[in-house]
């Protein structure tokens, strides 16, 4: 069992929680337990959660007036015996186009680890990765879970410009890019899923606790895909978890 | 409705930002000086919530189709209309096809321009405030036209004033707390954080300011974890980078000091070249 987390200010506004700096699946249930504790005890007075690998940041609408006080009582909070609530958490398969057009790291990756393109996007693609947080960008999902043959360091040049739906490998964790920006990481295919919408109610589907698979689709289904998409038409495939 | 004759060099439509949606990675974005946006909105009876324009170092010129009063706040970079200058910081009663203009710039980055009952642009995800792949664009542009109401009811006798203390712009003190990360700086490398005059660097923006001057720098990153507005961090460089408004929710970098709300508006008003010297203070 890991243990407790400890309290830091972060400024006059905010508190800083944080756990043991691992990256671990029991770290975060107990972050997201936490999280939903304090929502459901002081949802009022907290404009912002913000997760990270080992740590929950609450951002309070008010200047905290007292800061040793507020840490008791999230102390206490966080002895409360609340059964888990059935907060749904999804596996979502997400299809990516591991096509050379779009995987255009892919042949140096090979080289470099002596693993042939094919056996990398099977590596890939059988994984079932756990978002761990979002940050970086609009629905960044930081994932947990790559496999540690599929280990590449940043690109010693960040490219300027990284194409919207870009799935990449930065070290230990792999990700898809939401929107295009500069980046460092190695991509190595591209999904047409749009991971940030500002046209939907929720404008990132997925959430901190929630699983992704890759599904390997070929160019003429990246297109399809995208058409439908475009055209509405297209749902995300999901499964409820049930843990 | 408000149409752009001329850009200028950056200029945003802000409000207070885009607040519950650090959670799927949205920056909070928002007015870089909420001190100068508050006191605009104030002199107009306006609500603090409406959407002023956030205009950097002046530049951009103005036609007003419909009468409205107007207050311009914060940086001084000689706000004129119809080529003859107005004071700041008091109510400016505005006819059919006046235009705002700006001359040199005295002092101050930013200054912001509330109308009578804010811009009315379009609202995403809680907020007005311009910012990339949230809103449609970034900045303004040359013939934009901005939404408004027509208001020709007078407000109150427009020759009060509000004086706001030079103090606020030229100070270089910058008031902050610890950061989370800061205890695990040794006493040298503390007292280089407290004790050098810092400058300003061209690199800097509504995401962040990266100043001049190294510390020592032997900090091992963190695991990627919260960064808020006023958040500054230590790169491996041993360069300071204080994350303002657009930032990102998220870094990796060790959060060394947290300006106070007072701070990160006086920083807004800062730009390259100048100093600043950060004041620890005590929670």
């Amino acid at each position: 069992m890991h243990k407790p987390p400890t309290y830091k200010p972060f400024g006059n506004t905010a508190i800083l929680i944080e756990w043991q700096a691992i990256i671990s699946e029991e770290i975060l249930n107990d972050i997201i337990l936490f999280r939903d504790k304090i929502q459901k005890e002081k949802s009022t007075l907290i404009a912002d959660f913000i997760i990270g690998y080992n740590s929950l940041t609450l951002k309070y609408t008010n200047e905290i007036s007292n800061y040793s006080d507020e840490t008791q009582q999230l102390q206490s909070i966080y002895q409360q015996d609340l059964k888990r609530q059935q907060t749904e958490k999804f596996l979502w398969e997400i299809p990516v186009c591991y096509d050379l057009e779009f995987g255009i790291d892919l042949r140096e990756l090979s080289e470099k680890s002596n693993i042939n393109i094919e056996k990398i996007i099977k590596i890939h693609s059988k994984k079932i990765y756990t978002v761990f947080f979002i940050g970086f960008l609009p629905g960044f999902l930081y994932l947990g879970g790559l496999d540690s043959r599929l280990y590449f360091d940043r690109k010693p040049n960040p490219r300027l410009k990284v194409p919207k739906g870009a799935v990449a490998i930065g070290g230990k964790q792999t990700g898809v890019y939401p929107q295009e920006s500069a980046g460092g990481w190695n991509i190595i295919g591209r999904t047409p899923i749009h991971f940030f919408n500002i046209k939907n109610e929720n404008p990132c589907f997925a959430k901190a606790g929630d699983q992704v698979k890759f599904k390997a689709i070929s160019l003429d289904e990246f297109y399809q895909t995208e058409k439908e998409i475009t055209e509405n038409k297209y749902l995300i495939s999901k499964k409820l978890l049930n843990d | 409705m408000i149409r752009v004759l001329k850009a200028g060099f950056y200029t945003s439509i802000q409000d207070r930002g885009r607040v519950g949606f650090a959670s799927k990675g949205v920056p909070v974005s928002g007015v870089m000086d909420s001190y100068s946006a508050d006191l605009a909105n104030r002199i107009l009876d306006n609500s603090l919530a409406n959407a002023l324009l956030e205009i950097t170092f002046g530049g951009c010129k103005l036609e007003f189709l419909v009468e409205t009063t107007i207050c311009i706040s914060g940086g001084d970079f000689s706000a004129m209309i119809n080529n003859k200058p107005i004071v700041l910081n008091s109510r400016i009663k505005i006819n059919k096809n006046d235009v705002l203009s700006f001359g040199n710039i005295n002092f101050g980055a930013r200054c912001y321009l509330a109308v009578k009952g804010g811009f009315l642009t379009e609202t995403i995800l809680g907020s007005r405030s311009f910012y990339q792949n949230i809103t449609k664009q970034m900045i303004l542009k040359k013939g934009d036209v901005l939404p408004i109401l027509s208001f020709n009811n007078n407000l109150e006798a427009s020759n009060s004033v509000i004086k706001v203390s030079c103090s606020y712009f030229k100070s270089i003190e910058i008031n902050c707390y610890k950061g989370p990360e800061f205890e695990l700086l040794n006493n040298h490398q503390k007292e280089q954080l407290l004790n050098t005059i810092f400058t300003i660097s061209n690199d800097n923006n509504r995401m962040g300011c990266r100043l001049n001057e190294v510390i020592d720098n032997n900090l091992p990153s963190i695991l990627t974890s919260a960064v808020l507005v006023g958040t500054v961090q230590l790169t491996p460089s041993g360069k300071l980078i204080v994350l303002m408004r657009d930032c990102q929710v998220t870094g990796g970098y060790p959060r060394i000091l947290q300006l106070t709300t007072a701070a990160i508006n006086r920083l807004a008003q800062k730009t390259t070249h100048q100093n600043l010297k950060f004041i620890l203070k005590s929670i």
